[in-house]
């Protein structure tokens, strides 16, 4: 019976240390597992691929280095697929602390398939009062970046002679780890009907589930698996596809955890 | 009049702002886009108070020796860095966000990956916590149990690879159960987020002005 015993309450430090264990070989040896594309990361995929070329999307960045593994791979595929199929890229964000983290991932992939500043993509940069921003920009970019992220008037750019407000950008994706693809749906897409997907973390993710079975984001990237199955897609697996046998080991370890805590109770609690 | 003039100014707009989301022509649409600016604007300047009071909090916590105070040091050493290298990295580059400048290195090397630790540590003790918890004591603990059991193992891999019927079920279980419940949650919130706009722009709920 005292076996049963320590079954239901093994010492966290054989938790923490097997946890460790787990997720640590995998992502050293970076083997791959099969991926399986579901509808919502496929249906995100397509609305990129069917935008006619020299379209605008606008991608803004809504999270920092804590949920950098997840939406880093779905970030650098968005604009590995945007650039591929020429579409302009206006660079933006929310979060004044996430903003740096993916200037790196923007400096990387535009450097790798040769994308000109101020012709293929722009980075406005941060301004504060999020929502103000969203709602305003309805009605005039300028109104709220006048100059880029170094202070250059947009005005100067090729690519952002034409784009305005929400009636010239085709697509908006939201890589977010909070509350801020909500609020681009409420605030903009159900306001200004613009084309929208979202990017967000595994915990955030089944909280937009409403608005994907409601129609009014096109696509759902959520978590690590969505995010391997957009570089999947895409053609450029990276962190996300070799994060996947870590996650599903994880995942496996923690529901033998959890047979083997309820085994233990059950058996300790019929003794008594 | 120390709480009249706050009362219409915030009766008059919200009421602009309700009727620019419907008449978005002018006068109200160009309004309402000043008001956001103004709001932009007042939001930048929070920071500098949320700065103040962060300083001022410490440098008393400092004086005084309460627990802790050390740490206290940390925190305004890394604040002092990181505005001094955003302000080198400003008028070096004329961003701070320059991947050669001063501030970047300080983010990439130190914001990120203490961010980055601290968010990690997470699964360890949410495993922990998993562990402990979820314990088939009830009919709904249990109903939790197998359905947190089945969306771990379908949003992976390696929970195809058992059985196709896996992710299938965890489809569903997200598009269907959980989507029913985050609705009835979604339309309870939004009422009443309607209701407390409602008694604010009306000057109802007065508790913003104490």
């Amino acid at each position: 019976m005292k076996l049963f015993d320590r079954l239901a309450a093994i010492d966290r430090r054989i938790i923490y240390l097997s946890v460790g264990l787990v997720v640590a070989i995998p992502l050293i040896l970076k083997f791959k597992m099969p991926i399986r594309v579901s509808q919502e990361v496929r249906s995100a995929y397509e609305t990129v691929e069917n935008l006619p070329s020299g379209s605008v999307v606008l991608a803004s960045i809504d999270y920092d280095a804590t949920s950098a593994p997840e939406l880093t791979p779905m970030f650098r595929s968005f604009l590995r697929q945007c650039f591929r199929n020429e579409l302009k890229v206006i660079y933006t964000g929310h979060l004044a602390i996430g903003l740096p983290l993916a200037q790196f991932d923007l400096d990387m992939i535009t450097e790798e398939c040769n994308a000109v500043y101020g012709e293929d993509y722009i980075n406005l940069g941060y301004r504060p009062g999020f929502v103000a921003v969203m709602i305003g920009f309805g009605r005039e970019i300028r109104d709220f970046f006048a100059v880029d992220y170094k202070g250059v008037p947009i005005d100067s750019f090729p690519m952002m002679k034409n784009v305005h407000n929400y009636n010239d950008i085709a697509l908006i994706v939201d890589f977010g780890h909070g509350i801020t693809p909500d609020y681009w749906v409420q605030y903009v897409v159900s306001r200004f009907g613009v084309k929208m997907f979202a990017c967000a973390t595994g915990v955030m993710a089944p909280s937009l589930y409403p608005y994907l079975q409601a129609g009014q984001i096109t696509g759902l990237i959520g978590g690590l698996q969505g995010a391997a199955e957009y570089e999947t897609l895409v053609g450029n697996p990276e962190t996300g596809t070799f994060g996947m046998p870590a996650q599903s080991i994880a995942h496996i370890l923690i529901i033998v955890f959890i047979i083997f805590g309820n085994i233990g109770y059950f058996i300790s609690r019929r003794k008594k | 009049m120390k709480r009249e003039i706050p009362i219409v100014i915030t009766f008059l707009t919200g009421v602009i702002c309700v009727i620019a989301f419907f008449v978005p022509h002018a006068p109200v649409g160009g309004l309402q886009q000043r008001f956001l600016i103004w709001y932009s604007i007042v939001a930048g300047f929070t920071m500098i108070i949320g700065l103040d009071s962060l300083i001022k909090y410490n440098i008393k916590k400092i004086s005084q020796r309460k627990k802790g105070w050390p740490y206290s040091y940390v925190l305004l050493f890394g604040l002092v860095l990181t505005l001094v290298t955003g302000f080198q990295s400003w008028f070096r580059y004329n961003t701070p966000f320059e991947l050669q400048s001063s501030f970047m290195y300080t983010y990439i090397h130190i914001i990120v990956p203490l961010q980055a630790t601290m968010f990690a540590l997470l699964a360890f003790f949410i495993s922990s916590a998993a562990y402990r918890a979820f314990r088939a004591r009830t009919f709904e603990a249990t109903l939790l149990l197998i359905a947190a059991a089945i969306v771990m193992l379908g949003r992976v891999p390696i929970g195809a690879m058992i059985s196709d019927k896996i992710p299938a079920l965890s489809d569903w279980l997200l598009n269907v159960p959980q989507l029913a419940a985050k609705r009835g949650i979604y339309i309870g919130a939004t009422l009443g987020g309607i209701a407390m706009s409602l008694r604010i722009i009306l000057g109802i709920e007065r508790t913003y002005l104490t």
